[in-house]
């Protein structure tokens, strides 16, 4: 097995940035992604997209041309369209790449796999025609498609808004945004705006994308506190209610896109069983970190959203840090050096996640959106419900990797990246525990499935 | 009359005990480091199984199996019980000439539940199997069955019958007080007049502390499972002379496992698996069942058991102490008797006489004479 000096898993910004610091400094990064192009998911087919206007997708889309151009330095072995199906805590690493498994090893790793998508579990959300916002801002990244019009946009969070706009911008017919942002939710926010003017620019473009869609005249509705999507085998049409009224209002659709924010995606660090702890203001859990970025695994390091949600700037400068963390691991930078050259850096970051609070608390997503009721389904790979986890919890079951072996829950494809989070906040809201103490799955290697035959030929080549 | 009973380990044998003690009267709290299933017994390969049993433990895996047949009487559920046949597959006519052996050896004892079958039986009952193998050893009324179901099942019946359960309190010291015994557990203390060793992997432990040390290693079976794939296999199949045990569950997944080893971290108290060992198990199932090259594993895990020098387990009362009795060591493949330990234990706790034979099991084996 071969052993390289350090292994960077993801190519968005924090993956990008962490590789040309880590380049600066004398070491020759591997950096893995499992996508064709390097980008993550912000930056995605930038290189590639067909939406060549670039008004449409706009500046902070473009912005990414830098960091991707950093990447191609010829002393960086990139290996795109490279699946990771295993990480040890000695770092060893398993890759699928065109059919082939093989093990390469690392002195040290850094993480950079990014956010995901909250689920939000409302009744019908299986509904083809339902999908959510990112999966609609992918498609229009890398294949310039828009799903069938009019659609609806609902949910909260920077992401809904921002594709909106975009769609707007391409000429998408928007049917209407359904708001969940609880009303009192703008006067609780209010108290973090001082400290988000420290990174006044991002607050400005949202301003902007706000009044972007009101000239345009987009329906905008707001406090919206129920969501169902309905139709016979597929979405027909949305289903809602507004605070302070009892009564559903209907919409024909034919395309429901769904967001309630982001979270960190923790499948690695949770298979390499790194100390996590519940994050009560992000309401999501995330890995413990030192101020390298370096988990409780030596050796094993973490850099942007998948650490916490930070956002793509913040990402980035996450990334240099965790480089310039490596630079020190490996010896290639003393203490006193790499704690001088991140100053600055970490004086950048402080500003711009600033605005963190701020978001955090305005978009912070009720109950209601992350707790799906009896009849929905938690777990889409083995169709189980909430009903089915909340008696579970009933018959005793206080950890989610005992209600696995009855329901099944969590053990489809997806491994539980769907249904991690939803099934820790339903136990622990019917056990009226703490979601710490009600705990995750125990993930387990393969992260993606790989083949019995893939399996045996990785080992004779290692 | 010792009434009090502490049971240290809640996995299927503790869980077994406690039933069958509180059944008795006992007055019975079970203790767990972690939670009830959380290792061997809740994450094994399921295997109900008395084919290929070591002659001391064959009449203990057929009363179990006896058991296994009432589940539902005995428990409230089946645990996922499927009666559907093992099956030892021959690779070779060496495989097959130690499978014609055992066939003898275990009717020689009086047994009859492992039958031979030839070349075509064996064919006609695995349709999917590479064509090389000449034959198996059957034993027809095996299966398999859900772990942590049926730990569950036993253990909410242990409680129906007044059994108190301790999770997430791992004991750190044992003294003796009175006639009988003060276990210590983080801020609590345990107090009983009869202590049961049910602690698995960490039996050893507890062994020393009563001063009768045991040669018991923790080691990690590993296990993975499949995508789900067309029906193609009913009956759970191993090989003769390489670890393998095969079964496809009624949702298609296909379970693999049987003994190949991963990694004992015994500082986080957790199995992990190794990849090469799991590459060899990979290589075994596609050298049997050539099409499952393509299969796509979903999962790998491994889980601690407790594995003895001798690969029996240790069931029997203390050596040192007439207040211990213990059951551990079933050396991973104690799941299938599980039914039966808790009704030794009781026997043993009331002082009659078990109605199965248990002295191959003795602790006392591991202790060799004084000199004269």
């Amino acid at each position: 097995m071969i052993t390289h000096d350090l292994v960077i898993l993801g190519t968005g910004p924090a993956g990008m940035a962490a590789a040309t610091t880590a380049l600066e400094y004398g070491i020759t990064p591997v950096v893995i992604d499992e996508q064709p192009a390097a980008g993550g998911q912000i930056y995605r087919a930038l290189e590639s997209t067909p939406v060549r206007d670039r008004r449409i997708l706009g500046e902070d889309y473009w912005s990414g041309e830098s960091l991707i151009k950093g990447l191609k330095e010829p002393q960086i072995d990139y290996r795109p369209a490279t699946t990771v199906w295993q990480l040890t805590r000695q770092r060893e690493i398993g890759l699928l790449h065109d059919d082939k498994a093989e093990m390469i090893c690392a002195r040290h790793v850094i993480l950079a796999t990014g956010a995901m998508e909250r689920p939000m579990p409302i009744p019908g959300w299986t509904l083809p025609g339902v999908m959510t916002a990112g999966s609609g801002q992918i498609l229009l990244k890398s294949a310039g498609a828009v799903p069938q019009a009019p659609v609806v946009l609902a949910g909260c969070g920077p992401l809904l808004l921002l594709l909106a706009t975009q769609y707007l911008r391409a000429g998408v017919k928007i049917a209407a945004i359904l708001d969940t942002t609880p009303r009192n939710r703008y006067r609780a926010a209010l108290k973090h705006i001082p400290g988000a003017l420290r990174n006044a620019s991002t607050l400005l473009k949202g301003v902007g994308l706000l009044r972007e869609l009101r000239r345009a005249g987009v329906r905008h509705i707001k406090g919206v506190s129920a969501l169902r999507a309905e139709g016979s085998g597929q979405l027909e049409r949305v289903l809602w209610k507004q605070q302070g009224d009892d009564n559903w209002q209907t919409l024909e659709t034919p395309t429901l896109l769904l967001h309630q924010g982001v979270i960190p995606n923790t499948q690695i660090t949770r298979a390499v069983d790194c100390h996590h702890e519940w994050d009560e203001q992000q309401l999501s859990w995330r890995p413990r970190l030192n101020e390298w970025l370096s988990t409780d695994i030596s050796g094993i390091a973490v850099a942007g959203d998948g650490g916490g949600i930070v956002g793509a700037k913040a990402a980035a400068m996450q990334g240099q840090l965790a480089g310039l963390g490596a630079a020190l691991a490996l010896g290639k930078l003393t203490l006193a050096n790499s704690t001088e050259l991140a100053q600055p850096i970490r004086k950048a970051l402080a500003r711009d996640t600033a605005i963190r609070p701020f978001l955090d608390v305005l978009y912070r997503p009720a109950k209601q959106w992350r707790l799906p009721d009896d009849d929905t389904l938690a777990c889409r790979c083995e169709e189980v419900t909430g009903g089915e986890i909340r008696r579970m919890a009933e018959m005793g079951c206080r950890g989610p990797n005992q209600t696995k072996s009855f329901t099944r829950c969590g053990m489809g494809p997806c491994q539980g990246r769907m249904c991690g989070i939803t099934v820790s906040e339903l136990l622990a809201d019917a056990n009226q525990q703490s979601v710490e103490e009600t705990g995750y799955y125990r993930l387990r290697p393969p992260f993606k499935p790989i083949t019995l035959g893939q399996l045996a030929k990785a080992a004779e080549e290692g | 009359m010792s009434r009090r009973v502490v049971v240290v380990g809640a996995g299927f044998h503790g869980c077994s005990a406690a039933l069958r003690l509180s059944n008795q009267g006992y007055e019975v709290t079970v203790i767990d480091k972690a939670y009830a299933g959380r290792h061997a017994s809740g994450v094994n390969a399921g295997g109900v199984r008395r084919l290929g049993r070591h002659p001391a433990e064959i009449p203990l895996a057929i009363a179990a199996w006896e058991r296994w047949q009432n589940m539902t009487s005995i428990v409230g559920d089946d645990c996922g019980f499927r009666p559907v046949g093992q099956i030892k597959v021959a690779e070779n006519d060496n495989d097959m000439a130690i499978l014609n052996e055992r066939e003898r050896q275990v009717q020689n004892l009086g047994f009859h539940h492992e039958k031979i079958i030839n070349r075509d039986e064996l064919h006609k009952r695995l349709p999917a199997l590479a064509g090389h193998c000449p034959g198996g050893l059957a034993c027809d009324g095996d299966g398999f069955a859900n772990p942590y179901r049926t730990v569950t099942a036993w253990r909410r019946e242990a409680e129906r019958q007044g059994a108190c359960f301790r999770e997430g309190i791992e004991i750190t010291d044992i003294e003796p007080k009175g006639n009988g015994w003060r276990l210590s557990g983080g801020e609590e203390h345990f107090d009983a007049d009869l202590l049961v060793n049910c602690a698995g992997a960490w039996a050893g432990e507890l062994c020393k502390w009563l001063g009768e040390p045991v040669p018991l290693t923790a080691e990690a079976p590993m296990l993975m499972i499949t995508e789900r794939l067309s029906p193609f296999l009913g009956t759970v199949v191993g090989a003769t002379s390489r670890p393998l045990s095969f079964k496809q569950f009624e949702n298609g997944t296909v379970l693999i496992g049987g003994g190949v080893r991963g990694v004992v971290d015994s500082v986080r108290h957790v199995a992990e698996t190794r990849l090469d060992g799991l590459a060899e198990n990979a290589d075994t199932v596609a050298s049997l069942f050539p099409f499952m090259k393509e299969a796509r594993i979903m999962r790998t895990w491994a889980g601690v058991e407790a594995v003895m020098q001798d690969h029996i387990p240790v069931i029997g009362l203390s050596s040192q102490h007439d207040n211990v009795i213990h059951a551990f060591g079933f050396s991973a493949h104690g799941y299938q008797l599980g039914p039966i330990t808790g009704e030794i234990v009781a026997d043993l706790a009331m002082e009659r006489e078990p109605k199965l034979p248990i002295t191959p099991f003795s602790i006392q084996r591991f202790q060799t004479p004084c000199p004269e």
